[in-house]
Protein backbone atom coordinates (compact mmCIF):
# COMPACT_ATOMS: atom_id res chain seq x y z
CA UNK A 1 0.00 0.00 0.00
CA UNK A 2 1.86 3.04 -1.20
CA UNK A 3 -0.98 5.40 -2.08
CA UNK A 4 -2.26 6.35 1.33
CA UNK A 5 -0.78 9.00 3.55
CA UNK A 6 -1.51 9.07 7.26
CA UNK A 7 -3.62 5.98 7.80
CA UNK A 8 -4.93 7.53 11.04
CA UNK A 9 -5.77 11.06 12.25
CA UNK A 10 -2.61 13.00 13.05
CA UNK A 11 -3.60 14.32 16.50
CA UNK A 12 -1.96 12.50 19.39
CA UNK A 13 -3.77 12.05 22.71
CA UNK A 14 -0.96 10.08 24.30
CA UNK A 15 2.49 11.12 25.52
CA UNK A 16 5.57 8.96 24.98
CA UNK A 17 7.34 7.55 28.02
CA UNK A 18 4.52 5.43 29.44
CA UNK A 19 5.34 2.23 31.32
CA UNK A 20 4.15 -0.47 28.91
CA UNK A 21 6.59 -3.27 28.04
CA UNK A 22 8.37 -2.91 24.68
CA UNK A 23 6.07 -4.17 21.92
CA UNK A 24 2.91 -4.19 24.05
CA UNK A 25 -0.29 -4.33 22.01
CA UNK A 26 -2.34 -2.27 24.43
CA UNK A 27 -0.91 1.24 23.92
CA UNK A 28 -1.31 0.74 20.15
CA UNK A 29 -5.03 0.14 20.67
CA UNK A 30 -5.34 2.92 23.25
CA UNK A 31 -3.66 5.38 20.91
CA UNK A 32 -5.91 4.41 17.98
CA UNK A 33 -9.01 4.54 20.17
CA UNK A 34 -8.23 8.05 21.43
CA UNK A 35 -7.50 9.23 17.88
CA UNK A 36 -10.97 8.02 16.88
CA UNK A 37 -12.80 9.41 19.93
CA UNK A 38 -11.12 12.80 20.20
CA UNK A 39 -10.57 15.00 23.25
CA UNK A 40 -14.15 14.92 24.64
CA UNK A 41 -13.62 11.62 26.40
CA UNK A 42 -13.41 10.51 30.03
CA UNK A 43 -11.78 7.18 30.68
CA UNK A 44 -11.95 4.96 33.73
CA UNK A 45 -9.64 2.02 34.34
CA UNK A 46 -9.46 -0.73 36.97
CA UNK A 47 -6.29 -2.37 38.25
CA UNK A 48 -4.23 -4.15 35.63
CA UNK A 49 -1.83 -3.25 32.85
CA UNK A 50 -4.28 -0.52 31.84
CA UNK A 51 -3.77 1.21 35.21
CA UNK A 52 0.02 1.16 34.85
CA UNK A 53 0.32 2.25 31.23
CA UNK A 54 -1.41 5.65 31.58
CA UNK A 55 1.23 6.44 34.13
CA UNK A 56 2.72 5.76 37.50
CA UNK A 57 1.92 8.64 39.84
CA UNK A 58 2.90 11.55 39.64
CA UNK A 59 3.22 11.20 35.87
CA UNK A 60 0.44 10.58 33.39
CA UNK A 61 0.52 9.66 29.70
CA UNK A 62 -2.90 10.59 28.31
CA UNK A 63 -4.25 13.99 27.28
CA UNK A 64 -7.79 13.20 28.49
CA UNK A 65 -9.13 12.81 32.07
CA UNK A 66 -8.85 9.36 33.60
CA UNK A 67 -10.11 7.83 36.86
CA UNK A 68 -8.30 4.94 38.47
CA UNK A 69 -10.48 2.68 40.62
CA UNK A 70 -10.84 -0.79 42.18
CA UNK A 71 -10.70 -3.93 40.09
CA UNK A 72 -14.40 -4.89 40.10
CA UNK A 73 -16.20 -1.59 39.45
CA UNK A 74 -15.50 -0.47 35.85
CA UNK A 75 -19.19 -0.67 34.92
CA UNK A 76 -20.32 1.06 38.13
CA UNK A 77 -17.82 3.92 37.80
CA UNK A 78 -18.82 4.40 34.14
CA UNK A 79 -22.46 4.68 35.25
CA UNK A 80 -21.45 7.20 37.90
CA UNK A 81 -19.48 9.39 35.48
CA UNK A 82 -22.37 9.29 33.02
CA UNK A 83 -24.86 10.31 35.74
CA UNK A 84 -22.66 13.27 36.72
CA UNK A 85 -22.25 14.35 33.07
CA UNK A 86 -26.01 14.09 32.50
CA UNK A 87 -26.58 16.22 35.61
CA UNK A 88 -24.42 18.96 34.11
CA UNK A 89 -26.02 18.53 30.68
CA UNK A 90 -22.80 17.37 28.96
CA UNK A 91 -24.22 14.78 26.63
CA UNK A 92 -21.51 14.96 23.97
CA UNK A 93 -18.78 13.57 26.24
CA UNK A 94 -17.97 9.88 25.69
CA UNK A 95 -17.46 7.72 28.79
CA UNK A 96 -14.98 4.90 28.21
CA UNK A 97 -14.50 2.00 30.60
CA UNK A 98 -11.22 0.31 29.66
CA UNK A 99 -10.68 -3.02 31.42
CA UNK A 100 -8.64 -6.12 30.79
CA UNK A 101 -9.94 -9.62 30.29
CA UNK A 102 -9.57 -10.41 34.01
CA UNK A 103 -11.30 -7.16 34.98
CA UNK A 104 -14.14 -7.95 32.56
CA UNK A 105 -14.65 -11.68 32.23
CA UNK A 106 -13.90 -12.62 35.84
CA UNK A 107 -13.77 -9.86 38.42
CA UNK A 108 -15.77 -7.02 36.89
CA UNK A 109 -18.52 -9.10 35.30
CA UNK A 110 -21.25 -8.21 37.81
CA UNK A 111 -20.74 -4.45 37.62
CA UNK A 112 -20.54 -4.59 33.81
CA UNK A 113 -23.77 -6.57 33.71
CA UNK A 114 -25.37 -4.01 36.05
CA UNK A 115 -24.25 -1.07 33.93
CA UNK A 116 -25.58 -2.70 30.74
CA UNK A 117 -28.83 -3.50 32.54
CA UNK A 118 -29.23 0.16 33.58
CA UNK A 119 -28.74 1.16 29.95
CA UNK A 120 -25.75 3.40 30.77
CA UNK A 121 -24.56 5.33 27.72
CA UNK A 122 -20.95 4.13 27.78
CA UNK A 123 -18.30 2.49 25.70
CA UNK A 124 -16.97 -0.55 27.54
CA UNK A 125 -13.73 -1.95 26.23
CA UNK A 126 -12.30 -5.33 27.04
CA UNK A 127 -8.70 -5.45 25.85
CA UNK A 128 -7.93 -9.10 25.73
CA UNK A 129 -4.41 -10.31 26.45
CA UNK A 130 -5.81 -13.69 27.50
CA UNK A 131 -4.47 -13.90 31.08
CA UNK A 132 -3.68 -11.76 34.13
CA UNK A 133 -0.56 -10.27 32.58
CA UNK A 134 0.07 -7.41 35.02
CA UNK A 135 0.68 -9.83 37.89
CA UNK A 136 2.74 -12.23 35.80
CA UNK A 137 0.65 -14.41 33.51
CA UNK A 138 -1.98 -16.19 35.60
CA UNK A 139 -4.83 -18.01 33.86
CA UNK A 140 -8.11 -16.10 33.45
CA UNK A 141 -11.41 -17.31 32.03
CA UNK A 142 -10.44 -15.70 28.70
CA UNK A 143 -7.30 -17.84 28.36
CA UNK A 144 -7.58 -20.08 25.30
CA UNK A 145 -7.52 -23.86 25.57
CA UNK A 146 -4.05 -25.37 25.88
CA UNK A 147 -2.17 -22.14 26.68
CA UNK A 148 0.71 -22.26 29.12
CA UNK A 149 0.38 -19.83 32.07
CA UNK A 150 1.96 -19.88 35.52
CA UNK A 151 -1.22 -21.38 36.99
CA UNK A 152 -1.63 -23.90 34.15
CA UNK A 153 2.00 -24.99 33.76
CA UNK A 154 2.62 -26.98 30.62
CA UNK A 155 -0.77 -25.95 29.30
CA UNK A 156 -2.15 -29.49 29.43
CA UNK A 157 -4.20 -28.70 32.53
CA UNK A 158 -6.09 -25.93 30.79
CA UNK A 159 -8.76 -27.65 28.73
CA UNK A 160 -11.58 -25.10 29.07
CA UNK A 161 -12.59 -22.98 26.12
CA UNK A 162 -12.40 -19.20 26.20
CA UNK A 163 -15.36 -17.47 27.84
CA UNK A 164 -17.56 -15.77 25.24
CA UNK A 165 -18.19 -12.43 26.94
CA UNK A 166 -19.66 -10.91 23.78
CA UNK A 167 -22.48 -13.47 23.69
CA UNK A 168 -23.21 -12.78 27.36
CA UNK A 169 -23.34 -9.05 26.69
CA UNK A 170 -25.62 -9.50 23.67
CA UNK A 171 -28.00 -11.50 25.86
CA UNK A 172 -27.62 -8.77 28.50
CA UNK A 173 -28.89 -6.10 26.08
CA UNK A 174 -26.04 -4.07 24.56
CA UNK A 175 -26.97 -1.84 21.59
CA UNK A 176 -23.65 -2.26 19.80
CA UNK A 177 -20.86 -4.80 20.04
CA UNK A 178 -17.75 -5.35 17.95
CA UNK A 179 -14.42 -7.13 17.98
CA UNK A 180 -11.42 -4.99 17.08
CA UNK A 181 -7.87 -5.75 16.10
CA UNK A 182 -5.09 -3.13 16.10
CA UNK A 183 -3.54 -4.82 13.03
CA UNK A 184 -6.47 -3.51 10.95
CA UNK A 185 -6.49 0.24 11.74
CA UNK A 186 -9.16 1.28 9.19
CA UNK A 187 -11.61 -1.33 10.47
CA UNK A 188 -10.69 -0.38 14.07
CA UNK A 189 -11.33 3.35 13.55
CA UNK A 190 -14.59 2.76 11.68
CA UNK A 191 -16.04 0.62 14.48
CA UNK A 192 -15.03 3.07 17.21
CA UNK A 193 -16.55 6.01 15.31
CA UNK A 194 -19.76 3.99 14.76
CA UNK A 195 -19.91 3.12 18.46
CA UNK A 196 -19.39 6.76 19.43
CA UNK A 197 -22.46 7.77 17.42
CA UNK A 198 -24.81 5.34 19.15
CA UNK A 199 -26.37 6.02 22.56
CA UNK A 200 -26.65 3.20 25.07
CA UNK A 201 -24.33 0.50 26.40
CA UNK A 202 -21.68 -0.52 23.85
CA UNK A 203 -19.15 -3.30 24.22
CA UNK A 204 -15.91 -3.61 22.28
CA UNK A 205 -13.54 -6.58 22.41
CA UNK A 206 -9.94 -5.75 21.45
CA UNK A 207 -7.22 -8.33 20.90
CA UNK A 208 -4.01 -7.23 22.60
CA UNK A 209 -1.00 -9.53 22.08
CA UNK A 210 1.35 -9.60 25.07
CA UNK A 211 5.02 -10.30 24.21
CA UNK A 212 6.05 -11.28 27.75
CA UNK A 213 3.04 -13.47 28.51
CA UNK A 214 2.53 -15.07 25.11
CA UNK A 215 6.31 -15.44 24.86
CA UNK A 216 7.12 -14.05 21.42
CA UNK A 217 9.58 -11.55 20.02
CA UNK A 218 8.19 -8.01 20.68
CA UNK A 219 8.66 -7.13 17.01
CA UNK A 220 5.91 -9.63 16.02
CA UNK A 221 3.04 -8.04 18.00
CA UNK A 222 1.13 -6.74 14.98
CA UNK A 223 2.05 -9.80 12.89
CA UNK A 224 0.50 -12.09 15.52
CA UNK A 225 -2.57 -9.87 15.90
CA UNK A 226 -3.06 -10.01 12.13
CA UNK A 227 -2.59 -13.80 12.06
CA UNK A 228 -5.20 -14.19 14.82
CA UNK A 229 -7.82 -12.75 12.50
CA UNK A 230 -6.50 -14.39 9.33
CA UNK A 231 -6.54 -17.86 10.92
CA UNK A 232 -10.02 -17.34 12.38
CA UNK A 233 -8.98 -17.44 16.07
CA UNK A 234 -10.21 -13.88 16.52
CA UNK A 235 -12.91 -13.17 13.92
CA UNK A 236 -13.76 -9.50 13.36
CA UNK A 237 -17.49 -8.84 13.52
CA UNK A 238 -20.00 -6.20 14.37
CA UNK A 239 -23.25 -6.72 16.27
CA UNK A 240 -26.04 -4.22 15.71
CA UNK A 241 -29.85 -4.35 15.79
CA UNK A 242 -29.86 -8.07 16.50
CA UNK A 243 -27.59 -8.93 13.56
CA UNK A 244 -23.96 -10.03 13.44
CA UNK A 245 -21.93 -9.03 10.39
CA UNK A 246 -18.39 -10.30 9.80
CA UNK A 247 -16.14 -7.46 8.65
CA UNK A 248 -13.19 -9.64 7.58
CA UNK A 249 -13.42 -12.70 5.38
CA UNK A 250 -13.66 -15.97 7.32
CA UNK A 251 -13.87 -18.38 4.40
CA UNK A 252 -10.24 -18.28 3.21
CA UNK A 253 -8.31 -18.87 6.39
CA UNK A 254 -4.62 -19.48 7.00
CA UNK A 255 -3.69 -22.66 8.88
CA UNK A 256 -3.88 -22.29 12.66
CA UNK A 257 -0.35 -23.65 13.02
CA UNK A 258 1.15 -20.38 11.71
CA UNK A 259 -0.42 -18.51 14.62
CA UNK A 260 0.41 -21.08 17.31
CA UNK A 261 4.04 -21.71 16.34
CA UNK A 262 5.01 -18.05 16.77
CA UNK A 263 4.09 -18.16 20.45
CA UNK A 264 6.03 -19.75 23.29
CA UNK A 265 2.87 -20.40 25.32
CA UNK A 266 1.82 -23.04 22.73
CA UNK A 267 5.31 -24.53 22.36
CA UNK A 268 4.37 -27.80 24.09
CA UNK A 269 1.62 -28.68 21.60
CA UNK A 270 2.30 -31.73 19.45
CA UNK A 271 1.33 -31.95 15.78
CA UNK A 272 -1.73 -34.03 16.74
CA UNK A 273 -2.81 -31.38 19.28
CA UNK A 274 -2.54 -28.66 16.66
CA UNK A 275 -4.60 -30.71 14.20
CA UNK A 276 -7.23 -31.29 16.89
CA UNK A 277 -7.38 -27.57 17.65
CA UNK A 278 -7.70 -26.79 13.94
CA UNK A 279 -10.69 -29.16 13.74
CA UNK A 280 -12.41 -27.56 16.76
CA UNK A 281 -11.78 -24.09 15.29
CA UNK A 282 -13.18 -25.09 11.86
CA UNK A 283 -16.33 -26.48 13.48
CA UNK A 284 -16.90 -23.35 15.55
CA UNK A 285 -16.41 -21.10 12.51
CA UNK A 286 -18.85 -23.19 10.46
CA UNK A 287 -21.35 -22.66 13.27
CA UNK A 288 -20.66 -18.90 13.30
CA UNK A 289 -21.13 -18.63 9.53
CA UNK A 290 -24.47 -20.43 9.74
CA UNK A 291 -25.67 -18.01 12.43
CA UNK A 292 -24.82 -14.99 10.30
CA UNK B 1 10.24 15.24 51.54
CA UNK B 2 7.52 14.77 54.11
CA UNK B 3 4.17 13.10 53.39
CA UNK B 4 2.52 16.40 54.34
CA UNK B 5 4.11 18.00 51.27
CA UNK B 6 2.16 15.71 48.97
CA UNK B 7 -1.12 16.94 47.48
CA UNK B 8 -4.26 15.96 49.42
CA UNK B 9 -5.58 13.97 46.47
CA UNK B 10 -3.53 11.62 44.28
CA UNK B 11 -3.91 13.61 41.06
CA UNK B 12 -1.25 13.15 38.41
CA UNK B 13 -0.48 16.43 36.67
CA UNK B 14 2.92 15.81 35.10
CA UNK B 15 3.32 14.16 31.69
CA UNK B 16 5.33 10.98 31.21
CA UNK B 17 7.54 12.75 28.65
CA UNK B 18 10.05 13.34 31.47
CA UNK B 19 10.59 9.56 31.80
CA UNK B 20 13.29 8.44 29.39
CA UNK B 21 12.13 4.95 28.48
CA UNK B 22 14.79 4.99 25.76
CA UNK B 23 17.17 3.65 28.41
CA UNK B 24 15.42 0.27 28.15
CA UNK B 25 16.44 -0.13 24.54
CA UNK B 26 18.91 -2.78 23.36
CA UNK B 27 18.25 -2.43 19.62
CA UNK B 28 17.65 0.81 17.73
CA UNK B 29 15.63 1.38 14.52
CA UNK B 30 17.62 2.84 11.61
CA UNK B 31 15.78 4.15 8.53
CA UNK B 32 17.10 3.69 5.01
CA UNK B 33 15.76 6.79 3.24
CA UNK B 34 16.37 5.32 -0.23
CA UNK B 35 13.82 2.55 0.40
CA UNK B 36 11.25 4.47 2.48
CA UNK B 37 8.11 5.39 0.53
CA UNK B 38 6.51 7.28 3.45
CA UNK B 39 3.50 5.02 3.98
CA UNK B 40 3.77 5.78 7.74
CA UNK B 41 2.96 2.25 8.86
CA UNK B 42 5.78 2.64 11.40
CA UNK B 43 4.06 5.74 12.76
CA UNK B 44 0.63 4.09 12.91
CA UNK B 45 1.78 0.99 14.79
CA UNK B 46 4.32 2.54 17.19
CA UNK B 47 3.20 1.73 20.76
CA UNK B 48 5.46 4.37 22.29
CA UNK B 49 4.42 7.38 20.18
CA UNK B 50 8.12 7.58 19.27
CA UNK B 51 7.95 7.73 15.48
CA UNK B 52 7.59 11.41 14.68
CA UNK B 53 6.33 12.74 11.36
CA UNK B 54 6.68 16.51 11.35
CA UNK B 55 4.51 17.12 8.30
CA UNK B 56 2.86 15.04 5.61
CA UNK B 57 5.42 13.92 3.06
CA UNK B 58 8.48 14.12 5.31
CA UNK B 59 10.51 11.11 6.39
CA UNK B 60 9.63 9.61 9.78
CA UNK B 61 12.07 10.31 12.63
CA UNK B 62 12.61 8.30 15.79
CA UNK B 63 12.45 9.88 19.24
CA UNK B 64 15.40 8.01 20.77
CA UNK B 65 14.66 9.36 24.26
CA UNK B 66 11.47 7.32 24.40
CA UNK B 67 11.80 4.50 21.81
CA UNK B 68 11.92 1.18 23.68
CA UNK B 69 13.30 -0.68 20.67
CA UNK B 70 10.50 -3.21 20.24
CA UNK B 71 11.03 -3.46 16.47
CA UNK B 72 7.36 -3.38 15.41
CA UNK B 73 8.26 -0.60 12.93
CA UNK B 74 10.85 -2.79 11.21
CA UNK B 75 8.42 -5.76 10.91
CA UNK B 76 5.53 -3.65 9.67
CA UNK B 77 7.56 -1.53 7.23
CA UNK B 78 6.08 -2.22 3.79
CA UNK B 79 9.47 -1.71 2.05
CA UNK B 80 11.78 -3.26 4.71
CA UNK B 81 13.44 0.15 5.02
CA UNK B 82 13.94 -0.07 8.80
CA UNK B 83 16.63 -2.29 10.27
CA UNK B 84 17.24 -2.87 13.96
CA UNK B 85 20.85 -2.19 15.00
CA UNK B 86 22.30 -3.29 18.33
CA UNK B 87 23.05 -0.42 20.73
CA UNK B 88 26.64 0.04 21.88
CA UNK B 89 27.20 -0.95 25.48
Amino acid sequence: MTDFQFPLPKEEYMYPGHSACPGCGEPISMRMLLKALGPDTIMNVPAGCCAVIPGVWPTYSLKIPLIDHAFECTGAVSSGIRAALDHFGKEDVTVVGWAGDGGTADIGLQSLSGAVDRGTDMLYIMYDNEAYMNTGNQCSSATPCGANTTTTPGGKSHQRTKKDVMKMMIANGIVYGASLNPAFPEDFMEKVVTAKGIRGPKFLHILSPCPSGWKFDPRNTIKIARLATETGVFPLYEYRNGETIFTKDLKNRKPLEEYLRLQGRFKHLSQADVEGMQRVLDESIQKLLKEE
Amino acid sequence: MNYRDLPSMPVAAQSTESITTGDWRTIRPVLNKDLCDRCYHCWAFCPDVSVIVEEEGSFPKVDLNHCKGCGICSTECSKQAITMVREDL
